[in-house]
């Protein structure tokens, strides 16, 4: 066979079956003036060259192998293992495409139910799929299950304010234009009990998120309750790192759990690629978007991996579909599993932990300082919100020369938060790293 | 193929049992034959709901394609057969029996009186299996 796939010969043949004399002429309906415009583009250089201007190009980045970073809001600095990347890039995973002849792909299928295994076991949850993009894409997919399980009679949604403000804004753009009333998550003082309050009988679902935006970890059990009194379901959108140390979301009865997975063995990366996990009770499997990978044995007894729910709203359910989503991150999920893999139960808990103590005594160290306030009242985990003296801008930008990436400016989607930054802590911060961050927050504060 | 001749029939392959004001609704054994296995059973209406004609009753998927089941005739939900939900499989091996989905109190019987009887049905579907 040919490599080359195209042949002069064949691109005649082709021209010639349709009618057309040259290449070119394909490009007529292009203006003459905008067809081959040309281009301002410096001189061409060797990759040599070119490697050295990317590599200085790279460097003017405040990146966190340069700079202590304590900046979380919803991705999170840890260690990754090398192990993640070593597996991950085997070209059987790194170059495979969505397996759309699924069951030849046994690798591709095993990876996904491996990785589906370990994340029900951390929710405590019956089903996971295949994972969506992100965890706010994973969350609006929770509410158009909800949706559907009331099958359209029922139109309301329950946000906590103290949900990711970007996941609420992407759940804001999945129901624009579908009349659903989302609630809840424009003011800061809903609390557990006001949420409790807002459900009624239109009710599809309440959300919340575990720990919380603010790093504060609360119980919902009693939430759950009254979600499930008036007949709504519950969501929670989780870290999954904390569930190592913490109770599980399906301790709160929850009916779908959701979140960003980043934390588990992928990078900062600019944003992404990340991890959407989704994962519920069995009941309501068949609401579930996206594919779920499953066990079996095949006709001379081996274990084997099909598509147990495959990607229906291609081929089942088409115009029915209550989801367009039928992809999955399985490069990131896999990453995840590694990681998971890798670190164990013990390993995930002692991250967990390490995370919670270090974070606790820099919130502690910052809680002494005068001019501050730990905002936090209750438990939280690796993330807590201190009151400043001046805008956390002004703070940030005068951290960075102490070498430190300061936290999230948390007026920028809380008015009332004006002046509050919101700093994540993990295993990656040392000691010396969170006093050094205390005294120049010290320093930063007097002027 | 079977066409049961005390049934009435829908062109939607739903098939109806009227026994005074009560209606019996289920899916034809051409319809089963078309889905190919039934995996999913979803009976929507819930007991003492009131259905217009022409709103779902119930919601089948298959391995190859998912569908919805509409009542023919107004009326309010008596019983549902809550087995289907464990065994869809019942839909494949006994549509006219145990597949049955829901029972309807109709408000009017009448309504019934112009659906296809079975040799019409049978026409019906010969017409689209060529």
């Amino acid at each position: 066979m040919a490599y080359i796939p195209h042949t002069d010969e064949e691109r005649r043949a082709m021209l010639a079956a349709i009618g057309v004399g040259r290449m070119e002429d394909l490009y007529e309906a292009v203006p003459a003036e905008v067809r081959f415009p040309d281009l301002d583009l410096p001189e061409a250089i060797s990759e040599m060259e070119i490697l050295q201007e990317l590599q200085d190009l790279s460097e003017a980045n405040l990146d966190t192998r340069h700079f202590a970073s304590f900046l979380g809001a919803g991705a999170y600095n840890h260690f990754i293992p090398s192990a993640v990347d070593a597996i991950l890039r085997r070209a059987e995973f790194y170059t495979a495409y969505t397996p759309y002849q699924p069951e030849i792909s046994q690798g591709t299928l095993q990876a996904i139910f491996e990785y589906q295994s370990l994340i029900c076991n951390l929710t405590g949850m019956e089903v996971s799929n295949a994972s969506h993009y992100d965890g706010a894409t994973a969350l609006a997919e929770a509410v158009i299950l909800a949706l559907n399980h009331h099958r359209g009679a029922r139109r309301k949604i329950v946000l906590s304010p103290a949900i990711h403000p970007h996941a609420r804004q992407v759940v804001r753009t999945y129901m624009q234009g579908m009349e659903i009333e989302v609630v809840g998550g424009d003011r800061l003082e809903n609390d557990s009990r006001a949420l409790a309050g807002l459900i009624d009988d239109q009710t599809a679902m309440v959300a919340v998120q575990y720990p919380d935006f603010f790093g504060r970890v609360e119980d919902f059990t009693a939430l759950g309750r009254a979600a499930h009194a008036a007949g709504a379901l519950l969501c929670v959108s989780v870290n999954p790192l904390p569930l190592g140390l913490l109770k599980p979301p399906s301790a709160f009865d929850a009916d779908v759990v959701v979140g960003e997975g980043q934390t588990l063995g992928i990078p900062l990366s600019f944003g992404g690629p990340y991890l959407g996990h989704f994962t519920t009770k069995k009941e309501f499997v068949r609401k579930m978007a996206g594919r779920l990978v499953g066990e079996t044995l095949d006709s001379r007894g081996q274990r084997g991996f099909v598509l147990t729910l495959s990607t229906r709203e291609q081929h089942i359910k088409r115009e029915k579909a209550t989801s367009n989503i039928c992809t999955n991150v399985a490069l990131m999920a896999l990453a995840s599993a590694v990681y998971l893999s890798v670190m164990g139960k013990q390993g995930v808990r002692r991250v967990a932990e390490l995370c919670y103590h270090k974070a606790h005594y820099a919130a502690e160290k910052i809680g002494a300082l005068p001019e501050y306030r730990i905002w936090n009242t209750g438990p939280f985990f690796h993330e807590f919100v201190v009151a400043c003296p001046i805008p956390v801008a002004a703070i940030n930008t005068a951290l960075l020369d102490y070498q430190i990436l300061g936290g999230y400016d948390l007026g920028q989607d809380y008015p009332e938060l004006k002046n509050h930054m919101l700093l994540a802590v993990t295993e990656m911060n040392s000691r010396e790293e969170i006093d050094a961050l205390a005294a120049a927050l010290a320093e930063v504060g007097h002027a | 193929m079977e066409f049961p001749a005390d049934l009435k029939y829908t062109q939607s392959d739903e098939w109806v049992r009227l026994e005074g004001k009560v209606a019996t609704l289920g899916i034809t054994d051409f319809a089963q034959d078309q889905l190919s296995d039934i995996v999913f059973v979803e009976v929507v209406a819930g007991v003492g709901t009131a259905l217009q004609k022409g709103k779902a009753v119930a919601s089948v998927e298959s391995v190859k394609a998912a569908s919805e089941v509409y009542t023919p005739a107004g009326g309010k939900v008596i019983e549902v057969n809550e087995a289907l939900s464990a065994t869809p499989e019942l839909v494949n091996s006994d549509p006219y029996g145990k597949a049955w989905m829901v029972k309807l109190e109709l408000s009017d019987p009448a309504e019934v009186g112009g659906l296809m009887d079975a040799g019409a049905y049978r026409k019906h579907c010969e017409e689209r299996s060529h």
